[in-house]
């Protein structure tokens, strides 16, 4: 025998006391579905937010990457040279070439620089006539050597620790050069801050006058292999 | 059978009494409004509200084609511009409506600052409206963004590199921003996300609660010298104004709504026709290193301002600007909620305005030409005029060979030609003596870099010997003064040269 389901008495014709008794449970449960819905949200949203922050949580490691050989760049000379970036996705397309600034100073001594300007980003170009790099947005300016001539720019050029195997020049490629990531990023290293013209070198500099000067020399700083430990 | 009329009135009470809503939209667009706000002035909302319309309609048409693939995002626009028919009419509209989309809202926020609108008891109005206008310029940049050009690359470069700079998590920002380690497809689809669904979505709840507080408080009325606002009076005086003036909002006010929306549509129409659609410029391979990026209109005074800005101000400044601008505006009428509202009797006010809009103006400006920028090919495309090298001796014409090949003339104009980075050097040598430009060039300082490195003797002193013959219209020579001291007999001035 089935038992048949009673008929509740409607709210109007209960006595005032069930009816406030009834109403305080059910204030009781909806605050309670609340609650449970608080958490179940709490929990539904670590994952979502993992999943929004992720890029910036999760940190590149880079990769060693050929430029080519070492005849491609001349010795006393500074070539423009590229290479797909190793942290490089499918989607990507020409946006993952990446471009640098190579010179080569002796035949074992380079500076790979990044092409973006340490002020905004924007891609310097080597004038070899005046020995600068100039940057087109801001008139940000370099040295051959990287470091700050003059302009907006806090610091020198952004550069790649680099090696040096089977006749080719590798340098360790990373995420996008800015202030705060770094071109190469296997290492905890800082880039290194660059310093402007100083007094002192502004006074070497300034002995080269025309009477005195014998003849044009090489930068007034230059940072070795050994700064750049692979 | 029923007449057709009568089924159709039939059908309208059908869905009428489901709906319910000819009531209240009737209700609503029937408000009544003072007399006095049926103006001109007061049609740049609604304006602002149709062009957001017109940029809805004409974005998902063109998401009908566009692919927000770093692969293939520049190939869809070039299919948009050249192989779909009209297509390149739809990106034009889309652009120019989105120029106009801004101006009106900038338009529109001025109006409502200058008459004193976001006072009681409109202040969370205006707050809202606030947001919308951030809402509407990251719209424009995530949009140049969408054109995934050069401009777009290094766009989003700059805007890595300003990231970059907030201290302690600069590098979760950056990351954050670009959706990886590098601008790529990633960065395409974070942006085109934010464009398409997320900022628009936030535009249409805005606009929606702007709207709904317009209808609660009422259009603001025309503002009157010496007509306070004050949070115990002020909306018994603005029911009394509408129960002696009041009108409908439909149709006497709206007319002039409805017919500047249709003048602004004509304009944006006309512009796409005549302007064509804006970009795609370069293909984005930062490989391609012969570019010089440049943001869109709205954005070249950001532009500017960061080629003037002192090197050790400039991060300290990008970071508390904007926030100390914004919350500026958002605190605004929490301080200044009661009060004078028309312009005549709030000289600051409309000392700000006017301040404002000169230095936007004037940074806008230089933007579109960028002075402080090298111009990169100007030692080889400006040929130094043969007027300067008439009756020099070899040396002077071997210095002039050497400032081109130094490339000194992509900072420094002769005649009108070169960068403007640096001085013109047409007068150099009535401004400066040759030790002081000795100095200058080899050690550089200021803005100058130091050459010493790049220049030989023998090429400083055919260099020197050339700008010193660089007097302008035969304007003697700079003198040291500090020579006539030293020397009871100084050396005779330089010879004039025609």
């Amino acid at each position: 025998m089935s038992e048949q389901p009673s008929n509740p008495t409607p709210p109007s014709n209960q006595e005032p006391s069930v009816r406030t008794s009834a109403h305080s449970r059910r204030v009781f449960l909806f605050k309670l579905s609340v609650a449970l819905n608080a958490a179940v949200g709490a929990v539904l949203a670590v994952p979502l937010i993992g999943y929004l922050l992720g890029p910036a949580i999760k940190k590149s490691t880079g990769a060693w990457i050929a430029l080519g050989p070492l005849t491609q760049f001349p010795i006393g000379e500074t070539r423009l040279a590229d290479f797909r970036s190793p942290l490089a996705s499918f989607n990507d397309g020409d946006t993952a070439n990446t471009a640098c600034w190579v010179r080569r100073i002796a035949a074992q001594q380079f500076q790979v620089f990044a092409i973006n300007c340490a002020h905004l980003g924007c891609p310097v170009r080597w004038f070899a006539q005046s020995k600068l790099f100039l940057c087109p947005c801001h008139g940000g300016a370099y040295y051959e050597d990287g470091t700050r001539a003059s302009g907006p720019p806090e610091r020198g050029l952004f550069q790649y620790r680099y090696q040096i195997a089977n006749d080719s020049l590798l340098i360790h490629a990373g995420e996008m050069p800015t202030l705060a990531t770094q071109a190469s990023c296997s290492k905890p290293m800082p880039l290194i801050q660059l310093s402007p013209v100083d007094s002192s070198v502004a006074s070497s500099v300034a002995a080269k006058a025309p009477e005195s000067a014998a003849s044009a020399s090489t930068p007034a700083s230059t940072h070795t292999r050994s700064e750049w430990p692979a | 059978m029923a007449s057709l009329r009568q089924r159709a009135i039939a059908t309208y009470n059908w869905l009428d009494l489901r709906l319910g809503l000819v009531r209240p939209l009737t209700d609503a667009s029937t408000h009544p409004t003072p007399a006095n706000s049926a103006s001109w002035l007061y049609v740049f909302g609604s304006a602002a509200t149709v062009l957001l319309i017109l940029q809805v309609v004409t974005g998902i048409l063109l998401a009908l084609v566009y692919s927000p693939s770093a692969n293939e995002a520049w190939n869809s626009l070039q299919t948009l511009n050249h192989s779909i028919p009209l297509g390149w009419y739809l990106r034009a509209l889309h652009g120019w409506g989105s120029d106009f989309m801004i101006a009106i809202v900038l338009l529109h926020l001025l109006q409502v600052f200058l008459f004193g609108a976001y006072k009681f008891p409109r202040e969370l109005t205006w707050i809202v409206g606030v947001g919308l206008l951030l809402l509407t310029l990251a719209m424009a940049f995530t949009g140049q963004i969408m054109r995934f050009d050069q401009d777009a690359y290094w766009g989003l470069g700059i805007g890595a590199s300003i990231f970059s700079r907030v201290p302690l998590i600069g590098a979760q920002l950056v990351r954050l921003l670009l959706g990886g380690p590098i601008i790529g497809g990633a960065t395409l689809s974070r942006l085109f996300t934010l464009h398409v669904f997320v900022i628009p979505g936030l535009l249409f709840a805005g606009v929606a609660l702007h709207l709904w507080m317009v209808l609660r408080h009422g259009v603001s009325d025309w503002p009157m010298p010496g007509r306070i606002v004050r949070r115990s009076t002020y909306q018994q005086q603005y029911r009394d104004l509408n129960a002696s003036t009041g009108i409908p909002f439909v149709p006497d006010a709206a007319w002039k709504d409805a017919v500047f929306a249709a003048a602004l549509l004509l304009a944006v129409m006309a512009c796409a026709f005549f302007f064509g659609p804006i970009g795609p410029g370069g293909v984005p391979d930062p490989t391609i290193i012969q570019t010089a990026p440049r943001p869109d209109f709205a954005f070249l005074w950001i532009y500017a301002l960061l080629a003037f800005l002192p090197t050790s101000l400039e991060t300290p400044v990008l970071m508390v600007a904007p926030i100390l601008i914004i919350a500026a505006l958002l605190l605004l009428p929490l301080f200044a909620g009661e009060g004078e509202r028309h312009w005549s009797h709030r000289p600051v006010a409309v000392l700000l305005v006017s301040l404002i809009a000169v230095t936007f103006g004037i940074f806008t400006h230089l933007g579109t030409y960028t002075p402080w920028s090298p111009v990169m090919d100007a030692w080889t495309s400006a040929p130094i005029s043969p007027k300067l090298l008439l009756n020099r001796t070899p040396l002077e014409r071997q210095g002039a060979l050497i400032l081109q090949d130094k490339q000194c003339r992509n900072c420094h104009s002769i005649a009108g030609a070169g960068g403007q980075r640096g001085p013109a050097l047409d007068a150099i040598a009535s401004r400066m003596t040759e030790d002081q430009i000795i100095r200058q060039v080899l050690q550089g300082g200021g803005n100058m870099p130091a050459y010493g490195n790049a220049l030989n003797p023998s090429e400083t002193k055919a260099l020197m010997r050339f700008l010193m013959t660089l007097r302008g219209s035969n304007l003697t020579s700079a003198i040291d003064s500090s020579t006539t001291l030293t020397h009871p007999n100084p050396p005779p001035p330089a010879p004039k040269t025609p």
